[in-house]
């Protein structure tokens, strides 16, 4: 492990310095994602700066009738908060639904956004990868890529985003609050937080050198329901193969409005505009919501192992929106279906 | 030859371990955990290129490094003595076999510092093209002279061809898996420390004396200069059966630098380090009558092996035991590919076979319209197909009807698919689990000492199994005193000579030394009346003899068992998830209750992980394993596993040892994947035959069926 400083300052402004300050500087909050980078060696940061002592550990309602999360909330902590339970589910199913509890417990709201694409390629150093090494080529395209992108990819990477949070938080339209030098504050839409790789796929997010998420900031709760579902190998501590965040309003039986997002898919969590612009108006059966699904999905380029990954997001997407149209109430279990526990649904019998 | 068992009280009771306190409580040592003063800390540099030969090591940046204190490489290192297993010479040519061979040891005063220094290891190789994805019609496939474990690489009874050609009812069946890797917990690691010309390693094996008289030609020493210590490991399955290259590593930077030695293998490293089950493809064809007997049985094995030696996978061997088969072919064939080195894990031969075997057994009731469990009884065979030899005692029909009982097997709709709860499609499955009974000869001694305990000496090694407990609970009966008078010790190759933990032998061959040398002392002691003498007591016990005779002994001897699952299917997801396992075991008699059933249940969860979980890839380009860690390589986690049960039936069996015991290691793996698999075949109504069961091939197949 190459040799780094390492600072913990306990207020804002002064950790924010000290990045912009060094160009190999950057943040830790858990380290439950860089440390296991550094100790692979795909991380070398000259300088930590451990942001886990500055005062951003509250979860505040705003005066619009949302929340506020600070960078530090530990996930294990939002997703047990009664107001995350009670108007934003789909955020605390998706919390639950990622890691293990021990990660949870030290992964924190801000740190979670930022962790790194799971590609076996990035992850190894005696390999090639433009994320990592940006011009020294992707080999996951023809190699071992079931678990990679299959919407916004590029020729340079196939990445996928691995956060489970950051999917809920793009379907609730969630923003990001932003402070850089100088006092410079500025919020960005979770949406548009993450990037494509494009031609810089060495670029996660629009985050400048120096800036630090300080907050997580959910607007009032959209009118309906909203709920999580993941896919995965393994029933814990696997990262999904797709997932589905979803907000729901139907009333006499038309969608009244949607919220949609897949994770992953794609490089960033995939916010699916095309399939929400279908739903709207539309009646809430089981075929709108699947042409609805269709109509996001039909952009989607599979690479040779990976196809599975669009009849599955299409299978999760009609599912959660079918559960939270159900007059009964979603069945989206927390972290996903327990074996053997799982209730039977609105939809059992069926 | 019929033996009486020793019936005390020790043996058979769940006696918890004798190290558990000190395991918890973290003052258990484990082989890195031995810090020698002056120790320096290696830290291996794995080729990057799939196969070539290293043509220049630059390490000079990599000396620069602070607290640097040396790089080894095929130049410097020290040069090896014989060796009879080739993927410990290391550093000792220019090739590289396979990608992430060996190529450098970086040697440090820190750990931090060893990987930087190996970061900092710049390597140029010639590479060559490599041959790296195994077919059926591999071009470089070979039939081998024999398969692991000793067994005849093919072998024909009767005349299969004839015989499956007029059979009415068939099944011809293709199973495939790829490389399922051991990944114990503790990973492999050594410290090594030389003394006036005597190397002392603590190594973290499955068996000192093994690794003992491997490293004394290796560094051209006698046995005597060699000390090995195994006190505590933290999980082997099979995987640090042999000594792997970190313990010869160890003693080549110690002997190169002078200074002791540690070293832990990165996890990354374990994958193509430290081998794995090898990737099968495996052929089932069974030929039967109306009434489900078989009258044709082949299994034909396709595998890989690394171009460093030949190892082969013996899936075909329990088809030659477990079933009625008049007419009879089991092969294996084999490549030689630029990939890793294949290795035991855990049944090796038994796992992977009996998922094929198994599986096609489901296959064959179902076309004959035959319950599962009775198409089994149909061919329960009177002796041992291939030898002709009687069975010691064979309770294979008892477990299956046990399981059926315990787990409600009757209650089932036999139709394929006919189980829906919402969403999910419900199945249940059976196969059966098989593993031989083999024991090796073993040294022990006992001794006492006026107002002392009775303190037992062998070489065993407790990989987590409950071993240590075991032997003294073997100790206790056969001396007829209670078990807290008992001190035993074992791990270390300066105790009496003793086999390696594998095979699930240990407790049998090192047991029956054990009471030996327990029952000549009390025997002892009796002469002298009962008083223990002022010079003490010592009786010392070899089973050479008693193996000897073994080796002829007229009886196939194997354990056998019935495994049973429940799986539910999510037909949107394609996730397969567990909800029951039921095992039923008939291995002998079952000498810890305790620890017995903590080794049927972890069997189980690694053949849950084999079915559903662990999924390897061998890049084809690169040529190693792409999932390199536990966030990749999925093992199951306890969300996986919501109800598990194990069970043993009572075998009084006099022709094994003195304890009656067959061994329970490995069993527990045994049938687990294929019961599962048949269960979502139940389920689902469609046959997947490729392993693991990961939603993408459900969806798939799924897909297909509607």
């Amino acid at each position: 492990m190459k040799s780094f400083s390492y600072v913990r300052p306990s207020d804002v402004d002064t950790a924010i310095a000290a990045v912009a300050a060094d160009p190999a500087g950057s943040y830790l909050g858990g380290g439950t994602n860089l440390v296991d980078l550094m100790k692979l060696g795909v991380a070398a940061p000259g300088l930590l700066v451990d942001v886990s002592g500055l005062p951003l550990t509250e979860v505040t309602p705003t005066p619009e009738g949302g929340l506020s999360v600070g960078a530090n909330v530990r996930n294990s902590d939002l997703a047990a908060h009664p107001l995350v339970r009670a108007r934003y589910p789909a955020l605390s199913q998706a919390l639950l639904a990622g890691a293990s509890g021990q990660l949870r417990n030290a992964a924190t709201t801000g740190g979670n956004l930022l962790q790194r694409t799971r590609c076996l390629y990035f992850q190894d150093v005696g390999k090639p990868c433009n994320k990592r090494e940006p011009g020294t080529g992707c080999p996951a395209r023809e190699g071992v890529h079931r678990d990679l992108a299959v919407l916004g990819h590029s020729a340079h990477c196939v990445a996928t985003h691995p956060s489970d949070m950051a999917v809920a938080l793009a379907a609730l339209d969630a923003a990001v609050r932003l402070r850089g030098p100088d006092e410079s504050e500025r919020t960005v839409p979770v949406t548009d937080f993450h990037r494509l790789p494009g031609d810089s796929p060495e670029r996660d997010t629009v985050l400048e050198h120096g800036e630090l998420i300080t907050a997580v900031e959910l607007p009032a709760p959209a009118p309906g329901r909203s709920a999580y579902r993941k896919a995965r190998d393994r029933a814990s501590y696997a990262f999904a193969l797709v997932s589905v965040a979803a907000a729901l309003d139907v009333r006499g039986g038309t969608v009244r409005s949607a919220r949609l997002a897949f994770g992953g898919l794609a490089h960033k969590p995939w916010r699916a505009r095309a399939a929400e612009e279908a739903l709207v108006g539309a009646e809430a059966t089981e075929e709108s919501f699947g042409r609805a699904a269709d109509a996001e999905l039909s952009a989607a380029e599979p690479l040779r192992d990976n196809a599975f990954k669009v009849e599955l997001a299409r299978n999760l997407a009609v599912r959660v929106l079918a559960s939270l149209a159900a007059p009964g109430g979603p069945d989206a279990p927390a972290a996903g279906p327990a074996p053997g526990a799982r209730p039977p649904g609105p939809n059992s019998g069926s | 030859m019929e033996r009486t068992h020793s019936a005390g009280p020790a043996l058979g009771a769940p006696a918890v371990r004798l190290e558990g306190m000190a395991k918890v409580t973290g003052t258990a040592r484990y082989a890195f955990e031995h810090t020698p003063a002056g120790a320096a800390y290696a830290w291996p540099v794995a080729a990057t290129v799939p196969c070539g030969r290293v043509t220049e090591v630059h390490v000079n940046e990599a000396l620069s490094e602070p607290g640097a204190v040396a790089v080894l490489t095929h130049v410097n290192a020290p040069r090896l003595g014989e060796c009879e297993d080739p993927i410990l010479w290391v550093l000792q040519d220019d090739r590289v076999p396979h990608r992430g061979w060996c190529v450098a040891l970086a040697v440090a005063d820190t750990p931090e510092a060893a990987c930087a220094m190996a970061a900092a290891v710049r390597v140029e190789y010639e590479t060559w093209e490599p041959d790296t994805v195994l077919t059926a019609d591999h071009p470089g496939l070979y039939a081998c002279e024999e398969a692991n474990g000793g067994a005849v690489g093919s072998r024909e009874r009767g005349d299969f061809d004839a015989s499956y050609g007029s059979a009415p009812v068939r099944i011809d069946a293709t199973y495939t898996m790829g490389a399922l890797h051991n990944h114990p917990m503790e990973p492999h690691a050594a410290t090594a420390e030389w003394q006036g010309g005597a190397l002392t390693v603590h190594d973290s094996s499955q068996g000192a004396t093994t690794v003992q008289r491997m490293l004394a030609p290796l560094f051209g020493l006698e046995e005597e200069r060699v000390t090995v210590i195994s006190e505590h490991v933290g999980g082997g399955f099979g995987a640090k059966g042999t000594p792997r290259p970190q313990v010869v590593l160890a003693a080549m930077a110690a002997r190169h630098t002078g200074r002791p030695v540690k070293l832990a293998l990165p996890r990354a490293h374990m994958a193509c380090a430290v081998g794995h089950r090898a990737p099968t493809i495996q052929r089932v064809r069974l030929g039967a009558g109306e009434d489900g007997v078989i009258t044709a049985l082949a299994h034909e094995v396709v595998t890989q092996t690394s171009k460093v030696k030949e190892f082969v996978e013996q899936a075909a061997v329990p088809a030659r035991t477990m079933y009625t088969s008049p007419n009879s072919r089991t092969t294996h064939r084999v490549a030689a590919l630029d990939v890793p080195t294949p290795s035991w894990m855990r049944a090796p031969g038994e796992a992977s076979g009996m998922y094929a075997l198994e599986s096609a057994m489901d296959e064959l009731a179902e076309r004959a319209g035959l319950d599962p469990v009775e198409l089994r009884v149909r061919n329960e065979p009177e002796v041992e197909p291939d030898s002709g030899k009687p069975f010691s005692s064979r309770q294979l029909i008892a477990a299956l009807r046990e399981g059926a009982r315990r787990f409600g097997w009757y209650e089932r709709d036999p139709r394929p698919r006919s189980r829906r709860e919402g969403r999910l499609l419900i199945g249940t499955g059976v196969a059966s689990s098989t593993y031989p009974v083999l024991m090796t000869a073993s040294r022990a001694e006992a001794r006492t000492e006026p107002g002392d305990v009775f303190r037992v000496r062998v070489n065993a090694t407790d990989i987590g199994t409950g071993a240590r407990t075991v032997l003294a609970q073997v100790a206790a009966d056969a001396l007829d005193v209670p078990l807290d008078r008992v001190s035993i010790d074992i791990g270390s190759s300066s105790l009496p000579a003793a086999p390696l933990a594998g095979g699930s032998s240990g407790t049998a061959s090192w047991g029956w030394a054990v009471d030996k040398a327990c029952r000549a002392l009390r025997a002892r002691l009796d002469e002298f009346g009962g008083e223990v003498p002022a010079a003490g007591l010592t009786a010392v016990a070899d089973t050479s003899a008693e193996l000897e005779k073994e080796a002829a002994s007229p009886y196939a001897k194997h354990s056998f068992g019935a495994q049973f699952a429940e799986v539910q299917v999510d037909v949107d997801s394609g996730e397969a998830r567990v909800r029951r396992l039921l095992g039923v075991f008939a291995a002998g008699r079952i000498l810890n209750s305790r620890t017995a059933h903590s080794q049927f249940i972890g069997g189980m969860t690694m053949g849950l992980g084999m079915a559903l979980l662990e999924g390897s890839t061998l890049d084809p380009v690169f040529g190693d394993f792409a999932e390199r860690d536990l966030a990749s390589y999925h093992v199951p986690a306890c969300a996986d596993l919501p109800r598990m049960e194990a069970h043993w039936l009572d075998e009084d069996d006099g022709r094994l040892n003195p304890m009656g015991s067959k061994g329970i290691g490995e069993i527990g793996i045994v049938g687990t994947a294929a019961a599962i698999g048949n269960a979502v075949y139940h389920a689902t109504g469609v046959r997947f035959r490729e392993l693991p069961l990961h939603p993408d091939r459900i969806l798939a197949g799924l897909g297909r069926s509607t």
